[in-house]
């Protein structure tokens, strides 16, 4: 092995909560003003984004880099791209990076598809020389190609996006660094992006870092991957022990301690997630209580993520963007109960995020993996069939007809 | 040597500790990403808007008017013995491209931090492409300028003044704006990222800094006792010197010069280091 392409040691981030925020300067003067009568103030919390990560990464690697919200992983995705400075340790990258933290950086809606590739391109650190000999590349891969010289702005979001992802895939970055942007598009061009990226790990033996909560999108574009927690490096290894690793981690059923969770507002906080019986049985229903502590009255939805033992989102329910109704919370306690009534899960392990948010604008409290249960006996069909979730996880009724006789089967437990 | 041949792309992350100065390389090596931004600052501009290009002719013909309603009918403010509306115009020439410059600038932190906040390149040249995309107005409201000097010119009311050779100095003059208005909105971008009240504060300065500056009066009118408080203004010179050029009206000397220059590189080298080091973790504070 030769000298890797990437060398972190010790790198460290620190944030200053409360602090956080541009300030006006009466802010700045009372907080300096309670400094000198010796008060220390109440909302500065210091905190450890990322705190000693240390490893390395071999030219031709592609690494995922996976773990819960707040665990390190953007801010670790941030200093490598230098988006913000290491509080203290150091990088060493060994080539040209390139970074796709979102896709679409920059583009004017005003400009014309064709402007914004080469304004895009050059964001992105590209020549323009460079642009214009992948230009038709990048208007094939996107397939805009009648609508190249329309402003952007008349662009379908998936056509938006598609031509975003098109010019970020196109860049020849010795180092690329990619932070889930495979949840974007529909399901044809996701599956376009995610082989084009294994073409550049691959075949073009580039170092790719990717960070995405989708387990089965590491697991097929990684070889080995990092595991942070709390900011830590907790693992690094095959991209296979490190997903096993991760989703244990998260296999505390039924408790709510340990889960992180996302506080973006300070009147807000989910005290307690409790999920009433931790172990059900296929179209069981479940019934989560969850504690909020309301620091002043506020309006918000309440919604919920169930995930397969993968992480990879299976259902979604919002008060507000589905139900079309949000709570208005006096301050003080608030019980909000979620209550399934029944689900028709495969056997295995499930986690739940539950989140409160505006709706369709902003989120207030993320907790990922805020709950788990398990679904222990999953015999669905008529045969006898056991659901399990390699076949996938949901069951949905389904009829299929056709111009044939029918005949009935039995069947067992499929031996695994 | 073997070190620096592998290391031609190596980028070494790491906290950095007291100053730096201009990362040129990378400036230079960005120098595509900064013509597309002057173009797109350009074309967005004038795809906006109806007028489009047009607003850069009638914006100071307008200003001109109402300065000439105000000024000279109403406070009678002497012009020097030029007409009112070339006197003005001229005025406008480096004080608007000032103006202008310094606005974009002073926003480029706040108004990119949403992109900043996802990719990296070298954050100074987003201002660096406001002044040189302000250059296009300034053009503009030159040939205008041209336009009614000719006419006032020609016309039945000729008047004593003239524009000298020296108006071929003018780009030296322009350049000078652009380095001040770089470095005052390095400044107000930095601090207006660390407090929001600069954001403000920054636009009503701007407004008092015009009265302080001979845009409506000649420097000629200045008091003796106040003529110190004109001449540590840096924008002084450039003013007077552009009166000079191009209407023979002006009244520069060595040491506002000297004083104006020495002013103008102070304020660019500290807005500088100050927009370097707000900078490097201005994402965080967002």
């Amino acid at each position: 092995m030769g000298r890797p392409i990437i060398e972190v040691r010790n790198l460290s981030k620190q944030y200053r909560l409360g602090a956080i925020g541009a300030t006006s300067l009466r802010e700045e003067f009372h907080r300096y003003w309670d400094r000198l009568r010796g008060k220390p103030s109440p909302d500065e919390k210091e905190f450890w984004a990322l705190r000693d990560v240390s490893f390395d990464v071999q030219p031709g690697e592609a690494i995922g880099v996976i773990g819960r919200n707040g665990a390190g992983k953007s801010t670790l995705l941030k200093i490598l791209s230098r988006i913000t400075e290491p509080t203290s340790g150091r990088a060493v990258m060994r080539g040209r990076v390139a970074s796709l933290l979102e896709v679409g950086t920059g583009f004017h809606p005003e400009l014309t598809g064709r402007e914004n590739i080469f304004l895009n391109g050059a964001i992105l650190g590209m020549t323009k020389a460079e642009v214009r000999r992948k230009f038709d590349e990048i208007v094939a891969f996107a397939e805009v190609e009648k609508f190249i010289d329309t402003p952007v702005k008349h662009y379908s979001s998936g056509m938006y996006v598609r031509l975003a992802f098109a010019v970020a895939a196109h860049l020849e970055p010795e180092i690329l660094i990619v932070d889930e942007v495979l949840s974007v598009g529909d399901i044809q061009f996701q599956k376009k992006s995610l082989g084009k990226m294994r073409h550049v790990a691959a075949d073009e033996g580039r170092t790719v870092l990717f960070v995405s909560h989708n387990m089965a999108a590491v697991r097929q574009l990684c070889s080995s991957a990092l595991l942070l927690k709390n900011g830590r490096l907790h693992l690094a290894a095959s991209a296979a022990e490190a997903i096993e690793s991760y989703v244990e981690s998260s296999d505390q059923t039924g408790s709510s301690e340990g889960f992180q969770f996302r506080n973006k507002h300070p009147d807000l906080q989910l005290l307690k997630a409790d999920v009433e019986k931790a172990s059900i049985v296929y179209n069981d229903s479940l019934t989560v209580r969850t504690l909020w502590q309301v620091r002043r009255p506020m309006q918000f939805a309440i919604e919920c993520v169930i995930r397969d033992h993968l992480m990879a989102p299976l259902a979604f329910h919002g008060t507000g963007v589905i139900a079309g109704y949000e709570f208005v919370f006096p301050a003080g306690i608030a019980e909000v109960v979620i209550h399934y009534p029944r689900l028709p899960l495969a056997q295995g392990h499930y986690s739940m995020d539950i989140i409160a948010a505006r709706s369709g604008r902003e989120f207030f409290v993320y907790a990922e993996g805020a709950v788990s249960f398990q679904v222990d006996l999953a015999i669905p069909m008529q045969a006898g069939y056991w659901f399990s979730q390699g076949n996938g996880s949901v069951y949905l009724p389904c009829e299929v007809s056709a111009e044939a006789p029918r005949t009935r089967v039995g069947l067992g437990r499929p031996t695994p | 040597m073997n070190e620096t041949t592998e290391s031609k792309s190596e980028t070494v992350i790491e906290a950095t500790h007291g100053l730096h100065f201009v990362p040129w390389r990378e400036v230079y090596a960005y120098r595509d990403l900064l013509w597309l931004l002057v173009w797109r600052d350009i074309v967005s501009r004038y795809k906006q808007t109806v007028l489009g290009l047009l607003w850069f002719v009638v914006q100071p013909i307008l200003t001109t008017i109402v300065f000439m309603a105000i000024f000279e009918r109403v406070a009678r403010i002497p012009t020097n013995g030029v007409p009112s509306s070339l006197f003005y115009m001229c005025g406008l020439l480096p004080w608007n491209y000032f103006a202008q410059t310094f606005q974009s600038t002073s926003n480029s932190l706040t108004s990119n931090a949403a992109m900043f906040g996802k990719v990296y390149f070298p954050r100074l040249v987003m201002p660096l492409s406001s002044v040189i995309s302000n250059l296009l107005p300034l053009a503009i409201q030159l040939v205008t300028f041209f336009v009614i000097y000719t006419l006032e010119k020609f016309g039945p009311r000729s008047g004593s003044y003239n524009m000298g050779l020296s108006a071929a100095l003018l780009p030296l003059i322009v350049v000078q704006v652009g380095i001040l208005s770089l470095g005052t909105g390095l400044w107000i971008a930095a601090l207006t990222a660390k407090f929001r009240d600069f954001g403000i504060l920054s636009s009503f300065a701007l407004q008092l800094w015009m009265y302080m500056t001979p845009v409506v009066y000649p420097l000629s009118r200045v008091p003796p006792r106040w003529y110190w408080l004109a001449a540590s203004n840096p924008m002084t010179f450039p003013l007077e010197a552009t009166k000079t050029m191009l209407l023979g009206a002006g009244s520069p000397t060595l040491a506002l010069f000297s004083i104006s220059v020495a002013i103008t590189l102070a304020i660019l080298v500290g807005g500088i280091f100050i927009f370097q080091h707000i900078e490097k973790t201005f994402v965080d504070v967002i």
